[in-house]
Parts: structure tokens; C-alpha cells; sequence
């Protein structure tokens, strides 16, 4: 399985190791990673990648979305399948 | 994959409202066709209730887990007029009351189908339905009903279009909000995934998944970086998007149709809008360069915009069908509105415009007192434009009971408010009231 885990909201202290270490708990390989300030926010964007058969889509999310509460972040997951159909021939 | 191209698809859908409006399941009823009428409506339940069970939780998961807004799980079934034929009751209320609890079951936003085509002439079942259009629409919440009046190699049946007339003036006695679920048609396509004119036609498998696209943000959002550019720019980046936004469409359909285990039809490649705020096709227009929807020029331009959408989109997609075009609504599309309320768009423009894209007089208001026969006369002009030129075209007005010009009526949701429009107060009536039939038009002398 590879998502693409966005996660937009005011610039901290340690959100990419907060993130990363919630993925490395779930057993969810980084595979590249990137940062830019979208209209002013910080956008992180993450390629994950990891075992659906040990790790299910919606238990990453609600993981994901979750942390994304407690911290005061935006974050995002969403199947990689969609971008490619959409930016790739 | 680019950060960019990352942070430009997440832009479509959670600023420019890119969405699915429609995954729609049409199911073949044929087999469910019985001469006892409680007996076939059984069938159809069951029929429903099994093949489209998982319809509902797949849409839900794909937005989930793919991040798309998937904003209506609709149904599409075989013609009622032809499936209820064979039973010996008097009308086909009770169909639409099947259609209704079956899709309440199953937690579907529409059901379409309860429909007839009658381009050239009316069985038993056709009668019936249409006859029972006025009680079934009215006492039913989710059922959408269309008729077929015109076709390019039939004609216009005009004793169908003086009927329809008719029939729209009673629902709307009734309750004029249901008449957003009437529509009258010629050259009504049997793959369409959008209401209420959704059907099941005849040449189709026993069950498809058909998909329908959505998109005017970020139609508008691209046009806003051409701004001043040459015309031909503009007809290239409405193709570039239009491909990205169906391509998103033809992946949904065939993750669905996977899950559903049903074989995935077409992506109808219509801008549809929403009465939200940038999610208007009006807006494109006036982003083209028109100070106002309706202004001179307003038919060209939607000429460009929809030619481009399909160009745009048919290399994206594998099948293309149903409307596939840009729609005007006029509730349903907050720039439509505003020109309608500034008195900048009136009918006969919107008839112009109807001539270049999809689908027709759509979810218009006009005043409750309009004679039954000036709305044939407006389904009549409608028919022509489409038989003539060898397009779909469609009327879904409301004549707003109790209202007149200036006033509006409020549809709900995604269908948006109508301001009530003007109507030429000239009587066709002797010309519908002649009757008969409008014959094929000829093929040559395209002039």
C-alpha cells in the first residue's frame, strides 16, 4: 500500500518527528519526503508506504487524524493510486 | 511524483470543489417483468436490494481512502413504461413507491428511471406512466422520472409534448419542488448518470456502473492564469483540465467497479455546478471574458468551453457517455442565478445557449400561472434545437405555484434556489393543441 500523508497548520517545534515517529509505530515506511509554505501555512508532504495485510488503510488514518487533533495539525492520507491517475499518461 | 503535482491535486479537491457527483448504478429490471403487478414489484425490490447492497459503503470507502468527495449514489433502472407494461394495473404509482423504499434501503441519494419513450407513439405502459407521473413524483422523495418526446430519426411526438405540459402544470399543483425530478427529453441517452433524467436503457448490460464528474473550480481556478490570453490558450488549458478531471473519474468508476463487481460503463464528462460559491459555470464564462452570464457572446463562449471539455476529456477516459457537456441549471449554479436575478440572462438566451452545450432549459422557475400549453410550446422549441441538431436536450422547468416574476423558490441542498423567470405571454396553444407528430428531420442540406 502507498499513501501520500499531507500535513498542513502553523509551524512548530518537531512535527516532522512527531509525524514520523506516529508512522514508524505503525509500521509505515517513509519513502520520501518534502516541505513548502502553502498560502503561508507549512505543508509536509510524505510518500508512505507500508503492509496492507499487517496494517489496514483506516486503522493509519484514524491513527493519523487523531495525532493530527492532539497536536493542532491538518493531516491528510490519502491513496497514491488517485495522483497518478490524474497527473500521469 | 512532484511535489507540486501532490499539492495541485489536493488544491482541486479541497479548494476548487473537484468532486464525483455521481457514481450511478443503472440495473436492468427485464427479469423482473411479472403480469401480476405485486409480484413484479417484489421482483424489483429484491433485484435492487441485492445487486446495488454494496454501493453505498464502496462510495464511502473510496472517499475515504482515496480522499475524493463522492457526492451522490445514485440508481438508474430499465424504463417503468416497459417493465410494469405487462401487469394489468391502472397506474404505476406503487412502482415508484418500490423505487422509493428500495432506495431508501439501500441509503441512495436518487433512483431514476420511472420513464417512458414515446418519440413516436405510446404503448399501454407509456400511457399509464405518464398519467401517473403527477401522484408518483409528488408522494415519493427519491424518484426522478423523465419522458423521451423527440428523437433525430423519429421526430417530435407533439401529442406527447401537449401531455407533458400538462402533466408538469399537475405535479406542480401538487408540489412545485417535485417537478425538479421531471424532465422531458429528446434524444435522451441510455447511459446518463446524472437526474433526474438517469435511466437504464435497453441495449445495456444487466448492471453498470456509470460515473459522473464535476468540476467548474478548477475549470475557473486554470482560466484564472490565462487571464488576457488568446482564445486558443483558453480551448487549451479547459483541455488540460478537463483531462485531469476525468481521468479522476475513470479511476473511481473502475476502483467501484471492482468493488461492486460490476462492469464500469462510461464517465460522463459534464461540468456540473453546485450553488456553491466557485463551483459555477457562469463564472467560467465571465472568467472568459463576459462581464455577465447572458451578455453577447455568452453562446460562443460556452461553445468553446464545452467543445474543450470533451476534448479534453475523451483521451482521458475509456468510455465516454451519458450528457457529456457543460450544464446550465440555473438553481443549481450561483452564477446563473445572479444573472438571472440581475436581469443580465432571460429565457431566450438560455434556449441560445442550450443550442452549444448540455442539456436545456434546466431547473428554471417560472410563474405558477404559466398555461400547461406554453410549457409544450417551450418542451416543443427544446425538442427541435436537440432532434435538429442531433444533440440531447431537455426541459426541467417549475412553475412556481402562487408565484410570479421576482419571487423564487428554494429546491434544497446541491439543487439551490430558482429566481422565477419571465415568459413570453404569447399562447402557442393552437399550434400544440394541433397534435400529431413533427417529422424526422432531413440528414443533408445542413444549412
Amino acid at each position: 500500500m502507498k499513501a501520500v500523508i499531507t500535513v498542513i497548520g502553523h509551524d512548530q517545534v518537531g512535527i516532522v518527528a512527531t509525524v514520523s515517529q506516529q508512522l514508524a509505530e505503525l509500521q509505515v515506511n517513509i519513502t520520501d519526503i518534502s516541505q513548502t509554505l502553502m498560502h503561508g501555512e507549512f505543508t509536509m508532504m510524505l510518500m508512505g508506504e507500508w503492509d496492507e495485510n499487517n496494517v489496514k488503510f483506516n486503522v493509519v488514518q484514524q491513527s493519523l487524524t487523531a495525532l493530527g487533533q492532539r497536536v493542532g495539525l491538518d493531516i491528510h492520507i490519502q491513496r497514491q493510486e488517485l495522483f497518478d491517475a490524474i497527473q500521469k499518461l | 511524483m512532484e511535489t507540486k503535482q501532490i499539492l495541485e491535486t489536493i488544491q482541486m479537491i479541497s479548494e476548487e470543489k473537484l468532486d464525483i457527483r455521481t457514481i450511478t448504478m443503472g440495473i436492468s429490471l427485464f427479469d423482473c417483468i411479472d403480469s401480476d403487478g405485486s409480484k413484479a414489484r417484489q421482483k424489483i425490490y429484491d433485484k435492487l436490494t441485492t445487486s446495488a447492497k454494496d454501493l453505498v459503503k464502496v462510495a464511502n470507502q473510496i472517499e475515504a481512502e482515496y480522499g475524493v468527495p463522492i457526492v451522490n449514489k445514485r440508481i438508474s433502472v430499465t424504463p417503468i413504461s416497459m417493465v410494469a407494461a405487462a401487469c394489468h394495473d391502472d397506474n404505476y404509482v406503487a412502482y415508484a413507491q418500490t423505487m422509493e423504499k428500495a432506495a431508501e434501503t439501500l441509503g441512495v441519494d436518487l433512483i431514476g428511471g420511472f420513464s417512458a419513450l414515446v418519440q413516436k407513439g405510446e404503448q399501454s405502459g407509456d400511457q399509464k406512466l405518464i398519467d401517473s407521473i403527477p401522484q408518483a413524483l409528488s408522494e415519493t422523495k427519491r424518484v426522478c422520472g423523465s419522458v423521451n418526446v423527440g428523437s433525430t430519426r423519429a421526430g417530435i411526438n407533439m401529442d406527447a409534448v401537449k401531455q407533458m405540459g400538462r402533466v408538469i402544470k399537475e405535479l406542480a399543483a401538487i408540489d412545485p419542488v417535485s417537478c425538479m425530478s421531471l424532465v422531458v427529453f429528446a434524444n435522451a441517452v441510455e447511459d446518463n448518470p446524472f437526474m433526474a433524467g438517469a435511466f437504464h436503457g435497453v441495449g445495456e448490460a444487466d448492471k453498470v456502473i456509470n460515473v459522473g464528474i464535476s468540476g467548474p473550480g478548477v475549470v475557473k481556478r486554470a482560466l484564472e492564469k490565462v487571464s488576457g490570453a488568446p482564445i486558443d490558450k483558453v480551448s487549451e488549458t479547459i483541455k488540460k483540465t478537463a483531462f485531469k478531471v476525468t481521468r479522476m473519474g475513470q479511476f473511481v468508476g473502475n476502483v467501484a467497479a471492482k468493488a461492486l463487481n460490476v462492469p464500469f460503463g462510461i464517465v460522463d464528462l459534464s461540468l456540473a455546478p453546485t450553488p456553491n460559491q466557485g463551483d459555477s459555470v457562469a463564472e467560467i464564462l465571465e472568467e472568459i471574458g463576459l462581464q455577465s452570464v447572458g451578455a453577447p457572446g455568452t453562446t460562443a463562449a460556452l461553445a468553446l468551453l464545452n467543445d474543450a471539455v470533451k476534448k479534453g476529456g475523451v483521451m482521458a477516459c475509456e468510455h465516454v457517455g451519458g450528457l457529456s457537456g457543460a450544464f446550465i441549471p440555473v438553481s443549481e449554479d450561483s452564477g446563473m442565478i445572479k444573472a438571472v436575478e440581475y436581469g443580465n440572462l432571460n429565457l431566450e438566451k438560455l434556449e441560445a445557449m442550450t443550442a452549444v452545450c448540455s442539456v436545456g432549459l434546466d431547473m428554471i422557475a417560472i410563474p405558477g400561472d404559466t398555461p400547461a400549453e406554453t410549457i409544450s410550446g417551450m418542451i416543443a422549441d427544446e425538442a427541435a434545437i436537440g432532434v435538429i441538431n442531433n444533440k440531447t436536450t431537455a426541459v426541467r422547468v417549475i412553475p412556481a405555484a402562487g408565484k410570479q416574476v421576482g419571487d423564487q423558490i428554494d429546491f434544497g441542498g446541491i439543487f439551490g434556489y430558482a429566481p422565477v423567470m419571465p415568459v413570453n405571454p404569447n399562447s402557442p396553444a393552437k399550434f400544440v393543441n394541433r397534435g400529431g407528430r413533427i417529422p424526422a428531420p432531413i440528414h443533408s442540406f445542413k444549412n
